[in-house]
């Protein structure tokens, strides 16, 4: 499974996405850069987390103009592996192709913690490796992470399966505790219709090995190399 | 020149008649603020020189001592740490969240200028009493403001410290720490290289942001601060994050010669300091400097703090290869001027010559002064009878738990990204940060360290303790110390009083660094921390990197599991000045600190270092801040299996003393029943004091004096005291 990570200026997960890709689940992966045209026939896109542009109109808002988009929206219609992470969920709404959009978390303040995940549709290319109703612990690091959409397009996500991830109690209940940014429905995680495009706020590169403590985080990325 | 405008300036009359004297004629305008600015004890450590050199600053890994943007240690394999400490305080106190911020992005700068990676940013903080909605609205900004810069920017904040104390109310400081990692073979230095070489500026366009902030950092505050609003500067971490990358490519790429940052006195600084270390001079055609706005004058031009700009020095035939990296991140790099012979700073600006200097005059030949100093009486003894032996512990720890200098910081830490770079082995609220270099067997740690009620009590004894403390930190997570730097943070330095503070302080440094063998490479002073002629309580704030040989045996400081035997490493003693316990209890700051023997806490230290590395210890934490009994608190919260205690002190002596004293020197150890003997043992040998407090496992802290219960408290009610402290008094409106 060869990976490409893109790099927009002011991506800062790049790197670390990079690492857990190519260093721990030993794949071939290298850096796309946001002014190229080319992707270089990689399997699987990854939009990494950071401040794309330093998020100063709105998170993700102008890197999805960046030249590299356009070939990376084309290989999502072709069916294209895409997978967007904290920044790169943001700027897969901003581009449209995943429904809603993220406001500021609910106490207005930057979260960064370990937070639980329960794993709602495994019958994706992104979730196959777990089953449903298991618990993830993968951090989050975002100040603005609380997800909505308008009623209709939430009952529409909702009636296709298309929620794989929901903030939840280490049992696995949603509560408005747990659900610590206030995200609609305690979305944390989100995939297409077509189930090729994946857009989470909590960082499974960060939650690869176990020096954090917990290799969840695995459970998403290795999915991904099924069949490959 | 006016009398007036020399004084606006900060100079003195006498140091006045000097720079005429220096440079034969009366300056002018920008020339005057050129001097006043390098002058300023900000940038010349005019007041500190003499002293600072007490301390040990060499040492057989020691690759860059004090006197550069930061400090370098060599780690072995090729790699180095480069680190350094700075404050931001006056800015901080003036626009919290700008001052913080700019603090960040200034001291990555000290760090990626010398061809590291950032890979660690600690945070040394001091606030008024939180019930005030002042300090809340200043601590709020400051954590935010640090939060917004290193979050986006891509540097974990891993660690730091935050105390609450009245004196800081109308002076917070805030001292930022980074930690970078480089290759031995590419590291960068401010340096000119040879006459001809390019001068090129980089990063954000120059503006009027920040005139005279190193000025304005050098002098008290009065009633009115509102008007120095705009003397504060306005960070870009999204253009700094650009600098940074670009910065590293061309020298990876070995494109450069030389760069220094403009921070404090922004192109004042860097082009003066970077063509008098070469010992030539440097032209500048000020007309070039990207500016931000129109009709600059070259006065401001020299002056502006504005944040996220860079001066390189590189070979004329190398710059297109410069400018395209800077241009593949969207940045602008400007020749501005050439290195020359001759030892002068020539500027230009509309075809005239505006400044024309010797650098000499600018650097070297700045006033030093060795001020009068009066040394304060230390703290007498206090008399232990006055003060009552409280008849409920609980009710004590419970208080000293809550108090916000104890309780959680998560609020505070979660706003930080701790975890970005996926390096941080060991996440805040621990003894100190561990990071992980990928790829490498051996680990870094680093604490931040200054308790200031000891200072404020007996500055050399304080000063003594945050050296010890530090690298009793480092020796609990099993890392050996490699080197300090320094944040010294006192009042007006023209008061005896101050600078018989800060002289205690550097005797006390100097001893403990010496007693620990660790070199001091580098750091920052910052006097002038007065409001309305009140000075703060000296602070020394104290940064230790250490060395892990084996990430693998990094030990945490929370319980392990049930029935394991903690142990006391060191010795208790009967004494409870300047403890947290006094204070909170019995509303008194008085009293002598804790005795601190350097022999003895080697001893103590040598002894975890050595039980961490033989693999007998479960876990460990030091002893501080609300003593024995806070310490086993914090031992159960950080319990992955949430585990309590109970333990039964056997020595003579008062229990308030025993259980909520700080005694220095002593570090709370549990192992493994089977490995107890081989520690006592150990313990012997190495003539340090270990007695068996008891074991692990409940659900209370059950803490026993001699046979008789003081405290039996379920854990899930004292870590609500500790844990909701700081987020309810946030609440409060």
């Amino acid at each position: 499974m060869k990976f490409g990570v893109v790099v927009f200026p002011g991506s800062n997960c790049d790197r670390d996405t990079y690492y857990a890709l190519k260093d721990v689940l030993r794949q071939p992966t290298l850096f796309l850069w946001h002014k190229d045209h080319d992707l270089k026939k990689v399997d699987c896109v990854v939009l990494p987390g950071g401040f794309s542009y330093g998020d100063y109109l709105r998170a993700g808002a102008i890197a999805r103009f960046s030249p590299l988009m356009q070939e990376v929206a084309e290989f999502a219609v072709r069916g294209g592996l895409v997978l967007g992470i904290c920044n790169g969920f943001q700027v897969l709404t901003e581009l449209g192709l995943l429904p809603g959009a993220m406001l500021r978390n609910k106490n207005l303040k930057f979260l960064c913690q370990f937070v639980n995940l329960r794993l709602e549709n495994t019958d994706t290319a992104f979730t196959r490796n777990g089953t449903a109703g298991q618990v993830l612990r993968i951090p989050i690091a975002h100040f603005d992470g609380n997800y909505y959409a308008p009623p209709e397009t939430l009952k529409d996500i909702e009636s296709h399966n298309q929620v794989l991830l929901r903030y939840s109690t280490p049992e696995g209940e949603l509560t408005a505790e747990a659900n610590v940014n206030g995200s609609l429905n305690s979305i944390a995680g989100l995939i297409n219709k077509r189930g090729n495009v994946m857009g989470m706020m909590p960082h499974p590169e960060r939650a690869s090995e176990d020096l954090f403590g917990s290799r969840d985080g695995r459970v998403i990325l290795e999915s991904l190399l099924k069949g490959f | 020149m006016d009398p007036k405008i020399i004084a606006d300036h900060n100079l003195t009359p006498e140091e006045y008649d000097r720079i005429v004297k220096l440079i034969g004629r009366e300056p002018n305008l920008t020339e005057l603020g050129i001097f006043s600015t390098m002058w300023s004890e900000h940038c010349s450590y005019k007041s500190s020189k003499v002293h600072l050199k007490k301390l040990p600053t060499t040492g057989k890994r020691v690759i860059q001592g004090p006197g550069e943007n930061a400090g370098i240690i060599d780690i072995g394999g090729g790699q180095a740490v480069v680190f350094k400490i700075e404050s931001h305080n006056h800015p901080s106190y003036i626009e919290p969240f700008q001052g913080a911020a700019t603090g960040v992005g200034g001291i990555l700068r000290d760090i990626f200028t010398m061809g590291a990676r950032p890979i660690a940013l600690l945070d040394s903080l001091r606030f008024g009493p939180l019930s005030n909605p002042k300090n809340r609205s200043i601590m709020e900004g400051v954590v935010s403001g640090i939060s917004s810069y290193g979050n986006s920017i891509g540097v974990p904040t891993v660690g730091g410290e935050v105390y609450f104390r009245e004196g800081y109310s109308a002076n917070p400081l805030v001292n930022v720490f980074c930690l970078g990692l480089a290759l031995k073979e590419k590291i960068f230095y401010a340096r000119a290289g040879e006459p001809g070489n390019l001068v090129l500026y980089v990063g954000a366009k120059t503006g009027r942001d920040g005139i005279h902030g190193a000025t304005m950092a050098s002098a008290e505050f009065g009633k009115e601060t509102e008007h120095k609003r705009p003397n504060v500067q306005v960070g870009d971490p999204f253009k700094e994050k650009l600098l940074l990358e670009a910065c590293l490519e061309v020298m990876d790429r070995n494109l450069i010669v030389g760069i220094q940052d403009m921070g404090a006195a922004g192109l004042t600084c860097s082009t003066t300091e970077m063509a008098a270390k070469s010992g030539l001079g440097m032209a500048v055609d000020l007309d070039r400097v990207p500016q931000r706005e129109e009709g600059m004058t070259p006065y401001e031009i020299m002056l502006s703090e504005s944040q996220e700009r860079m001066l390189i020095v590189c070979r004329e035939d190398k710059v297109d290869d410069v400018q395209a990296i800077f241009a593949k991140w969207d940045l602008d790099a400007v020749v501005i001027g050439r290195i020359t012979e001759g030892g002068r700073l020539l500027g230009k600006a509309g075809g005239q010559v505006v400044i024309d200097i010797p650098l000499d005059a600018v650097i070297d030949l700045c006033p030093m002064y060795e001020r009068p100093s009066r040394l304060i009486e230390p703290s007498p003894p206090l008399d232990l009878d006055s003060i009552a032996v409280p008849s409920d512990f609980k009710a004590v720890l419970l208080k000293i738990l809550s108090s916000p200098t104890i309780a959680d910081k998560e609020w505070v830490f979660r706003q930080y990204d701790h975890m970005v770079q996926v390096d941080t082995a060991l996440f805040p609220g621990g003894d100190a940060a561990v990071l992980r270099i990928k790829g490498e067997k051996k680990a870094l740690a680093v604490t931040l360290d200054g308790n200031s009620s000891y200072a404020a009590l007996d500055p050399e004894a304080g000063s003594k303790i945050a050296v010890a403390e530090a690298c009793r930190n480092l020796a609990c997570v099993g890392a050996r110390p490699l080197g300090v730097t320094n944040c010294l943070n006192f009042g007006n330095p023209e008061k005896p009083e101050v600078m018989g503070q800060f002289e205690a302080v550097i005797a006390g440094m100097a001893e403990a660094c010496r007693a620990f063998g660790i070199p001091v490479t580098g750091g920052n002073v910052s006097f002038y921390n007065d409001t309305e002629g009140e000075s703060i309580a000296p602070t020394p704030v104290l940064g230790i990197v250490g060395l892990i040989e084996d990430i693998d045996k990094v030990v945490h400081p929370g319980f392990q599991a049930e029935g394991e035997v903690i142990v006391l490493l060191g010795q208790s003693r009967e004494e409870v000045g300047g403890s947290e316990y006094l204070r909170v209890q019995h509303g008194l700051d008085k009293g002598p600190p804790p005795t601190i023997d350097l022999a003895e806490e080697k001893r103590v230290q040598e002894l975890c270092l050595g039980a961490i590395d033989r693999g007998w210890l479960r876990s460990t934490h030091d002893i501080s801040e609300g003593g024995l009994a806070v310490c086993l608190a914090e031992c159960c919260f950080h319990s992955p299996a949430g585990l309590g205690c109970s333990v039964s002190v056997e020595d003579a002596g008062r229990a308030d003393a025993l259980v909520f004293g700080e005694s220095q020197s002593r570090i709370v150890v549990t192992v493994e029943r089977k490995n107890l003997d081989k520690l006592m043992k150990l313990s012997a040998k190495k003539k340090v004091a270990a007695a068996v407090l008891g074991e692990t496992g409940g659900s209370a802290i059950a803490i026993k004096h001699q046979g008789r219960e003081l405290i039996n408290l379920p854990v899930e009610q004292a870590f609500k005291a500790w844990k909701w402290s700081i987020p309810e008094l946030f609440r409060m409106k």
